[in-house]
């Protein structure tokens, strides 16, 4: 039981970490970023890459991938999507462009990272056994649920309690309102959409350390990352994190007690059930 | 005026030389197609196996004057396509292979599924179709179906015999008991080798104490590795791909598995899994082996790293190497670009490659590794048929270095 706990809140860190950039650009920049993934695979791609050629701890990576992701999204943002932000006409509109863009930014990604290395980021850091209430673990997930606390943490207390945290969530409501108290629309949601992008290469960084990853796998947490943030409710960091327990502790629960092989199916007849009876989301607002 | 004149000069030397290559090329090129994942999730495997191994063959050819066909040299064009893990894109590529580049011959597709959903539309072109990377028992019932097409790298149920072999051995010398625990990938390679692994194992007398499959990519596999851990098995078989395999192996490591014969299957060969794990896994059981002791398998390895930059993994590799060779030598032997020719001198004649010696019956080679293990940083072969230089197995004694 503890095991499934102890297990199931790690996995939970993982997927918030994975959930929570992406939350920020399709909550607040309104960018359903399809690249999202690839993102994340390339934060991952750093830190074997660093790890390999120069013993650079991932650790250290993960501090130097937020200004480099931090510029680059912000770049992509102003340069790519603003455009796309500018013509579109409503909403509905710029989900279908940002959908397309950023679906054809993740082949660009992917053939970069392919160009770089085209196998496995396969190494090995921080992989010692501990134990957790009892219950063994490793110290990389340790590490990486304890990043994704702080990243949380300090993503929840910015967004209430600061001034542009407040301007982003309002962003997030309204772009119309927002505009009119007089909130710099354009560079909030730039703001949000770099912020994503460089919590999103962070997670990758650490995640790195310890599942295997490839140049090609960035769908798969593009998909695991979209589940959550409509379970939680777009733009809701709460929602996220809470999303992101929940399917952590399930999926570990049904492996645990049930069969490996129900962890998929489990993971979305909880998401089919929210769609059903909560479609806004957890935390969601009904649009009115 | 000197201008001019060297101008005149450089168009003159220009024009000859393009007549020279105009000639050379339509005198001396033969066209090679290769389609297989450089994206997707079978790339992983493709860019260690397959690609590398098209490269330093193709480069070694052509560096030597390229293929006799019939007294006349002719260099290797390779024209290569990205399938992007995909068989839909990669029969709608094979038919631009042959209608548009109109290429002489192919390089068979990476992957079990790609080789039997391919097989029609290159049996429809004729081209001989040299397998690799695809284990399957359906070997007779497709070679029949697909005449041009052929397998060098076993059968399911030689890989499972081989897993097998060990277990029994290692339970007759005391090493482990009754009980093993299996787990499988959820996906059509898994699921095949598991539910040949369970018939076999059951009939040798073998419990399995645990036997769960995983859906591929599941991030978190600490409950199958505790679940393992629990059964108190001291054998443990996976029937795994790559992610997965690496994630066991870490699992493994990080909940101390005890026990005496630990295998995983694809992957576990690869340069990159010693590499990320070190002496840890030590010992460690897999799917192929090779005999880098074999003089031609070194020198193989040698100019694999030395062209490719890569070190050759322990297992396919070697085979995706020798059917090349075996499509060089059916070529220059039979002397002619006919595809039918070609084939039929494939089923009639035995080739020396760096496998050894290689014969075809009924379109299937029986010269292959099915299982090796790490041992002191080299992937050993320690089963295999039609192969020499086993070595015996080795206890796993701990995840320590």
């Amino acid at each position: 039981m503890l095991d499934i706990l102890v297990s199931g809140l790690l996995l939970s860190g993982t997927y918030a970490l994975v959930a929570m950039g992406l939350n920020l650009q399709y909550g607040v920049a309104r960018i359903m970023n399809l690249a999202n993934g690839e993102v994340l695979v390339l934060g991952a791609l750093a830190a074997f890459w660093l790890f390999t050629t120069s013993q650079v701890s991932p650790l250290l990576t993960v501090i130097l991938v937020i200004p480099v992701a931090f510029v680059g999204n912000w770049l992509i943002y102003r340069f790519l999507l603003t455009p796309l932000v500018r013509r579109s006409k409503n909403q509905g509109q710029l989900e279908v462009d940002a959908i397309l863009a950023t679906f054809g930014m993740s082949f660009i990604l992917i053939g970069i990272m392919v160009s770089i290395e085209g196998g496995f980021f396969a190494y090995k850091y921080l992989s010692e056994p501990i134990s957790i209430l009892g219950s063994t673990s490793s110290l990389n997930r340790l590490v990486a649920f304890l990043i994704a606390v702080a990243i949380g943490g300090a993503l929840y207390l910015w967004l209430n309690h600061t001034r542009p945290g407040v301007a982003v969530r309002a962003v997030a409501v309204s772009t119309e309102a927002s505009g009119l108290v007089g909130i710099n629309v354009p560079r909030m949601s730039a703001l949000a959409f770099a912020l994503g992008g460089a919590i999103t290469a962070v997670g990758g960084a650490l995640i790195s350390t310890f599942i295997t990853l490839d140049a090609s796998i960035g769908v798969v947490f593009t998909m695991k990352a979209l589940i959550i943030v409509i379970m939680g409710g777009v733009g809701e960091i709460r929602g996220a994190i809470v999303a992101a327990a929940i399917l952590g502790l399930v999926e570990t629960a049904v492996a645990t007690l049930v069969d490996p092989g129900l962890t998929l199916a489990a993971a979305y007849l909880i998401f089919v059930l929210i769609l059903l009876f909560r479609p806004q989301g957890l935390f969601g607002r009904v649009s009115s | 005026m000197i201008r001019r004149r060297l101008f005149n000069l450089a168009a003159t030397a220009a024009l000859a030389g393009l007549a020279l290559s105009g000639a050379a090329q339509a005198a001396e090129v033969i066209k090679l197609g290769a389609i297989a994942p450089k994206t997707g999730p079978l790339a992983g495997g493709a860019v260690v196996t397959q690609w590398p191994n098209i490269q330093l063959w193709v480069e070694q050819v052509n560096a030597r004057g390229g293929l006799d066909v019939g007294g006349t040299q002719m260099m290797i064009e390779l024209i290569e396509y990205d399938d992007k893990t995909n068989p839909g894109e990669h029969i709608k590529l094979a038919q631009r292979l042959a209608e548009q580049d109109q290429v002489d011959f192919v390089v068979a597709p990476y992957g079990t599924g790609f080789n039997i959903a391919a097989a029609p539309i290159y049996g429809r072109y004729g081209y001989p179709m040299i397998a690799v990377s695809a284990i399957t028992d359906k070997m007779d019932e497709l070679t029949e179906r697909y005449p041009n097409l052929f397998f060098t790298l076993g059968t399911t149920t030689a890989f499972v015999d081989g897993v097998k072999e060990i277990l029994v051995e290692q339970r007759e010398a005391g090493a482990i008991g009754n009980e093993i625990a299996m787990v499988n990938v959820a996906d059509a390679f898994g699921i095949e080798l598991a539910d040949r692994a369970r018939e076999l194992f059951t009939e040798a007398g073998f419990e399995l104490v645990y036997d769960k499959s995983y859906p591929l990519g599941t991030p978190d596999l600490s409950p199958v590795m505790k679940g393992a851990k629990d059964s108190g098995a001291k054998a443990f078989v996976a029937w795994s791909y790559p992610p997965d395999s690496f994630g066991l192996a870490e699992q493994a490591i990080i909940e101390d598995l005890d026990v005496s014969v630990y295998y995983s299957a694809v992957a576990t060969s690869f340069p990159a899994f010693g590499d990320a794990y070190g002496g840890k896994i030590n010992n460690v059981l897999g799917a192929g082996g090779t005999n880098v002791d074999d003089p031609a398998i070194a020198a193989y390895r040698a100019a694999h790293l030395d062209v490719t930059g890569k070190v050759a993994d322990y297992w396919a590799s070697a085979n995706t190497y020798a059917a090349l060779q075996i499509l060089e030598q059916a070529i220059e032997g039979a002397g002619t670009k006919d595809k039918e020719t070609v084939t039929q001198y494939i089923k009639d004649n035995s080739f020396d490659t760096v496998m050894g010696t290689l014969t075809f019956e009924n379109n299937v080679s029986h010269t292959f590794w099915s299982v090796g293990q790490w041992q002191d940083g080299v992937f050993r072969g320690v089963k295999g048929t039609g192969v020499e230089g086993a070595v015996p197995v080795r206890l796993k004694d701990g995840w320590v270095e």
